[in-house]
């Protein structure tokens, strides 16, 4: 299993040089000069060779990209140039508000759309399998940062019963010392009950906004894999050897219909991470999507390559922990690594 | 049979609802099976064989439903059983083998653990100390050889026939009185059928239970039944004594699947419907006649192919195909494992044969799975690069030319392939007429809608195709009409060597029949050579001049198919064909 994770993590080293390479690439080929734009727009020619000059943008593009690699090494992605700030911070500061919100919408998404796609699939045709499909279609189909409007309007504004829309803690509260970085967690371990339910609070509209929207591909692939598998010989056998119905769709069906499913919760997963930017601005969310979408506007180089980056490490360890899932449901995986 | 059968069936219909409405796949049907009995149910696909044993045991399909008839099971109803006895009787007291032992299996848990579902199922904590335990006994009954190892085992890691053996364990668990077995030896060798067919009698004599095989394969019904119901679309046909059936068949559907099946002593034309006439093969569609009319006509045994006919057309030596024993990641394994490898890194799949056809000569490639007959036919193929050792084509050195450029090559129109299962070898989106067109288009010379047509015409008359099928997609076609597509394909571009890798095991022992006597006629009538792989020795026998019995990669025996098959040589030739289940020769 260790030989395993250690080749995995090898194979992993070549695409994190592309990505780096490419980030580089790519961020000095948008358009935009940030020099000027640091400059601003009363700045003299002189004064906006000079920011270049400071800024290292008038060396040969190897060079620059040396030094960029250089920095990588050092655990250095250089500072935002809008908010001054190293990007290495921000990201760590970020990356958990992003993480709690997308692992609880994931969560509950789960907790939904699984056992939805499972009876689907034990009873097609039925009243259940009708609600499974316009639940998905309904969900996939109405943008985030709409339901995300609609809930703040039906939960907070109409109702009262959730908290102003203000990022991740009430005003009132004082953000935990910081040991995970999630909020539910480190509250928790701060016994200050009453901030975690103030963060509980305020995660519960954006994750639930998530979860409606990652419901429909989890569903859908839960109840056509279940379908498959429930179709397969070895399940016939199982019933017909008298099993009882809850071990034939528990251990026999659902553990073998997991694997195509967790494949889309990786999907989903990371997909949701950095593309919830919407939500993010919808709840005045602190996350890395609304960061790395800023500083994409501002011309901010270092800021998106740094997300970038981060997302890049991110997917390589979440496939990872895929692979090691698969290993532990699938023993002709285990083989294979 | 004085005493109540244990399992009654009587008058009974099942209905499927599909799309085109309600389908009776089984109709009035009525079958007793007495205590201590064997009783086989045979018949051909679609027959309603295992339609039948479901209903006996209600795991129908959600759209089947049993429309009428009583199935009374040791005093049970079971069509007015609720869901709660029917499970507490399916694997307690009658079970069920499937075909297809891999897939019947769960993947991902341990075979032990398999077999302890069931036991926990039907077996109360109080009655038996430790479930491990018994399963591990039931492992052992099955002769699995260290069970105690092999609890642990997931079904990947077994063979065909050791899966097998745990499906029939997992069906023993809990002494059931009634034992349906649907197909449980199709697909695998026949060595490996004789031990597992065995083993069934054995144990289920043993503990005196009744046992229904349900089989396509009238040789294993006659060697191992008491009584033998025939089935044909859904309906029973004739019921009698094993011993009876095969002496004197009354009914006119057994008959035939009689004379179908390959046996000793019977040629070709043999296994043909009586009426029709041994010298001229005729099908339910009249297409085939004309085919065959055709190709009587034309049949001449002096017709022979041009080349020099003295040489060989395929001359293989000292042909050997090595594969690593480890994967790809074999290099990188190595980095990070500090144990050297213990095994040597080549398995020899092919382990240095010769062998040669001639011009018009029909060559049999037989033995068992894993063998290397499938490796040798894909690298005269040119599918597969050879390790070592020559392949000469009609006085060519084709060896030499690596399998991805042998395409570009004249010579590769001149040998084709027909393959195992009709089904996959087809492209589901291609007509038939698109199927058979395709090699022409890829290497033939004609060109333009029109005069492929008329070669796709052609073509299908040859092989007896009715023209109007020519516009259907594979899934309206059936297994016969398929194989005809598969075969047309492969005489498009006149080869002069055809590789038939299987070609009828997948087909109803009456179609099976009808495609050899065209495989033959279409021989005879184009000059072909044929390379037939098969494991079936008594088709092989029936159709190839010479026989070469293939074992771990070696050829152990090579002669003409009468002198192999009658005065066998070598051992394992004999365990081959002892292993070969025969009804008794019909009298006449």
């Amino acid at each position: 299993m260790l030989s395993m994770i250690g080749k995995r993590l090898m194979f992993a080293i070549p695409s994190l040089i592309g990505v780096v390479i490419v980030t580089f690439l790519l961020t000095r080929a948008l358009p935009g000069d940030p020099a000027a734009y640091f400059a601003g727009p009363a700045a003299t020619k002189e004064a906006v060779e000079q920011i270049r000059k400071k800024l290292g943008f008038d060396k040969p593009l190897v060079e620059q990209f040396f030094r960029y690699a250089n920095d990588l090494a050092h655990g250095d992605f250089g500072n935002s140039l809008t908010t001054g700030q190293p990007v290495a911070t921000e990201i760590r500061n970020r990356l958990p508000a992003s993480a709690e919100l997308t692992l609880l919408g994931l969560i509950v998404s789960i907790a939904i759309a699984i056992p939805l796609g499972v009876l689907a699939a034990t009873r097609p045709g039925s009243w259940i399998d009708h609600l499974c499909r316009v639940t998905t279609t309904a969900g996939v189909s109405l943008p985030v940062f709409f339901t995300g409007l609609v809930l703040v309007y039906v939960f907070y504004f109409r109702l009262g019963w959730s908290p102003a829309p203000l990022g991740r803690l009430d005003v009132f509260y004082s953000a935990p010392p910081t040991v995970t970085g999630f909020y539910l967690i480190d509250t928790l371990l701060a016994r200050d009950v009453e901030a975690f339910r103030s963060a509980l609070s305020q995660l519960i509209l954006p994750a639930t906004t998530l979860a409606i929207f990652s419901l429909a591909p989890i569903a859908r692939m839960t109840r056509a894999s279940m379908l498959a598998v429930l179709a397969s010989e070895f399940v016939r056998t199982a019933r017909a050897s008298g099993l009882s119905p809850a071990t034939v769709i528990v251990t026999y069906a659902f553990r073998n219909a997991m694997l195509p499913v967790i494949t889309t919760l990786s999907m989903v997963f990371s997909f949701l991470l950095g593309a919830n930017v919407l939500v993010e601005k919808v709840f005045a969310w602190p996350g890395i999507g609304s960061y790395a979408v800023e500083a994409l506007i501002s011309s901010d180089f270092a800021p998106v390559q740094g997300f970038v980056l981060t997302m890049a490490v991110m997917y390589v360890l979440l496939n990872l922990v895929i692979d090691i899932l698969y290993g532990v449901i699938d023993p002709r995986v285990r083989l294979e690594g | 049979m004085t005493a109540q059968p244990l399992l009654d069936v009587q008058d009974l219909t099942v209905e499927f609802s599909t799309r085109r409405g309600i389908v009776k796949a089984v109709q009035h049907v009525n079958i007793s099976v007495a205590k201590g009995e064997t009783l086989a149910i045979v018949g051909e696909s679609g027959s309603g064989k295992s339609v039948t044993s479901y209903a006996v045991m209600r795991i129908l399909d959600r759209a089947g439903k049993i429309a009428e008839g009583s199935v009374m099971f040791s005093g049970i109803d079971v069509k007015a059983a609720t869901e709660d006895q029917m499970r507490d009787l399916r694997g307690r007291e009658v079970s069920m083998i499937f075909q297809n032992p891999r897939a019947a299996l769960n993947p991902i848990r341990k075979v032990g653990d398999q077999i302890e579902d069931v036991l926990r199922t039907h077996v109360q904590q109080a009655q038996v100390a430790d479930h491990g335990e018994k399963a591990i006994e039931a492992l052992e009954q099955v002769k699995i050889a260290r069970p105690r190892e092999r609890y642990h085992a997931y079904p990947f890691e077994l063979s065909g026939g050791m899966c097998q053996r745990v499906v029939i364990a997992l069906a023993l668990a809990c002494n059931p009185q009634l034992l349906i077995a649907d197909e449980p030896t199709t697909g695998l060798d026949v060595t490996t059928q004789k031990a597992v067919m065995d083993l069934i009698v054995e144990l289920t004599k043993r503990r005196a239970m009744s046992t229904i095989l349900i089989t396509h394969d009238l040789g294993l019904a006659a060697a191992y039944c008491d009584r033998v119901v025939v089935m044909e679309k859904g309906r029973v046909v004739e019921t009698a004594k094993a011993a009876d059936i095969f002496g004197n068949p009354q009914h006119p559907y057994t008959k035939k699947l009689m004379r179908a099946t390959p046996r000793l002593g019977v040629s070709l034309r043999d296994l043909l419907p009586e009426e029709e006439g041994p010298a001229v093969m005729a099908g339910p569609d009249p297409a085939i006649h004309h085919a065959s009319q055709d190709s009587s006509q034309s049949r001449d045994p002096r017709v022979k192919p041009g080349g020099d006919e003295t040489k060989p057309l395929l001359r293989i030596e000292k042909l050997v195909k090595e594969y690593p024993r480890q994967g790809a990641t074999a290099v990188l394994g190595k980095l990070f494992s500090r144990k050297p490898p213990v095994e040597p890194d080549v398995f020899r799949a092919v382990d240095g044969i010769s062998f040669s056809i001639g011009h018009g000569e029909s060559v049999g490639l037989v033995g068992e799975s894993g063998c290397g007959k499938s490796t040798t036919s894909m690298m005269v193929m040119r599918l597969l690069d050879q390790t070592s050792g020559l392949i000469q084509f009609d006085g060519e050195d084709i060896g030499a030319t690596a399998p991805s450029a042998f395409a570009r090559l004249p010579q590769r129109s001149r040998i084709q392939m027909v393959f195992q299962d009709p089904t996959d070898s087809l492209n589901p989106r291609f007509t038939a007429a698109r199927a058979i067109a395709d090699p022409i288009m890829q290497l033939g010379d004609i060109r333009g809608r029109d005069a492929l047509r008329a070669r796709c015409e052609e073509l299908a008359t040859m092989v007896g195709l009715p023209h109007n099928l020519l516009d259907r997609f594979p899934h309206q076609l059936s297994g016969g009409q398929k194989a005809r597509v598969g075969i047309a394909r492969a005489i498009a571009l006149h080869p002069k060597l055809v590789i038939l890798d299987e070609p009828t095991a997948a087909l109803d022992v009456s179609v099976q029949a009808v495609v050899l006597n065209l495989l033959q006629d279409l021989k005879a009538r184009l000059g072909m050579s044929y390379l037939f792989v098969s494991h079936d020795l008594n088709v092989v026998r029936l159709l190839c001049d010479r026989v070469i019995v293939m074992r771990t990669g070696r050829i152990v025996e090579e002669g003409s198919s009468e002198q192999v098959l009658s005065d066998p040589k070598d051992d394992y030739t004999k365990e081959l064909l002892t292993a070969i289940p025969h009804p008794p020769l019909p009298v006449h």
